[in-house]
């Protein structure tokens, strides 16, 4: 294979070709753009719809009565790949089994979905909440009360 | 005689006052513009749709850290954004906003002075301009900063010349040097009509002179990272940005002045439909801007002195026969 097949060698760099033409066409093009609607959306007040399978901040579940579902058994600890979550399990004599610490760490969380699918009693899940946002490292670390709410972490652009 | 300067003062006042906030408020018209061209919306977060953003601009310009380079040769790098200011700001002398007006008895004009030489004043104030770009670049130490103000000066010297050669022709039609002479001798007819070469070479050589895309050789950011001011921070920064901006406010006016009849329009003459044009023409450069790339430099440089040169000179030659065939 020959290298001047690929070489082209320019000696003769007057500019050749049409000039006005495109010139009126490319600022047509950009007056069209300038009278259409933006693509960008103005977040944080307005927002994309994201997935139904969108796995997001975790809530814990509670049941009619208002107690949670979770019967700190553990799978979600268990099966968690960066370890995130912490359960201290408490049963009082003959009664049901839930959790006195339900701790998980957004921080060190890779939003898997994991303990969802580990969960027996549907007690845990993936919600949409994808812009929580704070100042310290431990306003990250989600307690019971925190994590029946997530909905109360979304950014409001404040 | 106390009378006389209180009005020029006050008169002084608020022609500064308007023009530094047109040109305040041209860069909010540049961002979005630039902004709704390219699909975005451009600021919205600092009052109505980023109305107060040029203010937020200003203010943080001034808290902003000063810092002078080591190698840097300090009264001439201090020097230089107040040339530049200075020299943009002195244009909006001459810039004929409007006609006489009589208010509360005074028979006041709507321009600052009438020079009889208004004409070379804009040519030769304007060049000025480019020393604070020259010096500023050379005196920060840093190679980016030559190569941008040398740049600036090559390309300023160039484009001037066919600059002023249309605007002879401007002088050739309306019989003085004078800007209100020019903008009376419009009356009914503009001098786009008169003169359509002289307008297109006076808008693309004053687009070189301003600094702006497709010829923003002095700043190039993808080739001299920002070029002359490379070095400059906070408020010396905002001096040159304001510079450029002036620069685009007076060069709008004076196409205005030049071509578009200045405050004459139709059903009522006045300053509204001086303003009204200025606008649009800002409001071109700035879509211009968002259209062209950046030319290369050898190539700026062939069309200004093998095309527009040449186009220009045929211009005037053009209108001394026409002329003199139709005895004007």
């Amino acid at each position: 294979m020959a290298d001047k097949d690929y070489i082209l060698n320019i000696t003769d760099r007057r500019p050749t070709g049409k000039y006005i033409t495109p010139i009126l066409k490319g600022l047509g093009y950009t007056l069209k753009n300038f009278f259409s609607k933006p693509i960008t959306i103005k977040y944080p007040t307005e927002r994309r719809e994201v997935s139904d399978r969108w796995r997001g901040l975790h809530r814990l579940k509670v049941d009619d009565k208002g107690a949670l579902k979770c019967v700190a058994c553990g799978l979600c600890a268990k099966i968690c790949p960066p370890q995130a979550i912490t359960i201290v399990p408490y049963e009082e004599a003959g009664q049901t089994r839930y959790p006195k610490e339900f701790v998980i760490d957004e921080l060190r969380c890779i939003f898997c979905g994991f303990c969802q699918e580990a969960c027996p009693k549907d007690a845990i899940e993936l919600t949409k909440v994808y812009d929580f946002v704070d100042y310290e490292r431990k306003d990250f670390i989600f307690d019971i009360e925190k994590l029946k709410t997530p909905e109360k972490y979304i950014f409001n652009g404040k | 005689m106390l009378e006389y300067m209180t009005i020029l003062i006050i008169k002084a006042l608020v022609a500064f006052t308007v023009s530094l906030l047109i040109v305040a408020y041209s860069t909010w018209i540049e961002r979005k513009v630039l902004g709704h061209v390219q699909l975005r919306h451009g600021p919205r977060r600092v009052g109505f749709h980023g109305l107060l953003q040029p203010i937020a601009d200003g203010i943080k310009g001034f808290f902003k850290e000063e810092l002078v380079p080591d190698n840097a040769d300090k009264p001439l790098f201090l020097l230089a954004p107040v040339i530049s200011i200075a020299a943009a700001v002195a244009l909006i002398v001459i810039v004929p906003f409007g006609d006489k007006v009589t208010i509360m008895g005074h028979e006041i004009t709507l321009y600052l002075t009438d020079l009889d030489v208004g004409v070379l004043f804009v040519l030769g104030i304007s060049t000025i301009g480019a020393y604070g770009g020259i010096l500023g670049g050379w005196s920060s130490g840093n190679k980016y900063g030559v190569i941008g103000g040398l740049r600036g000066a090559a390309q300023m010297i160039s484009y001037e010349l066919s600059m002023a050669l249309a605007v002879i022709a401007v002088v050739m039609v309306s019989g003085s040097l004078s800007l209100i002479d020019i903008v009376n001798a419009q009356t009914g007819l503009w001098n786009i009509v008169k003169q359509p070469f002289a307008f297109v070479l006076f808008i693309i050589c004053g687009l070189a002179e301003i600094n702006r895309t497709p010829f923003d050789m002095p700043e190039a950011e993808a080739e001299l990272a920002c070029g002359f001011n490379v070095e400059y921070s906070s408020m010396k920064f905002a001096l040159f940005f304001m510079a450029e901006y002036c620069h685009m406010f007076v060069f709008s006016a004076l196409v205005t002045t030049f071509f578009l009849g200045g405050w004459h329009g139709p059903i009522i003459d006045g300053p509204h439909w001086f303003f009204l044009k200025t606008f649009l023409v800002i409001f071109f450069c700035v879509w211009e801007r968002s259209t062209f790339p950046r030319l290369r430099y050898d190539q700026i440089m062939s069309f200004g002195w093998k095309i527009l040169l040449p186009f220009g000179l045929l211009n005037i030659l053009l209108t001394g026969l026409w002329m003199i065939v139709f005895n004007m």
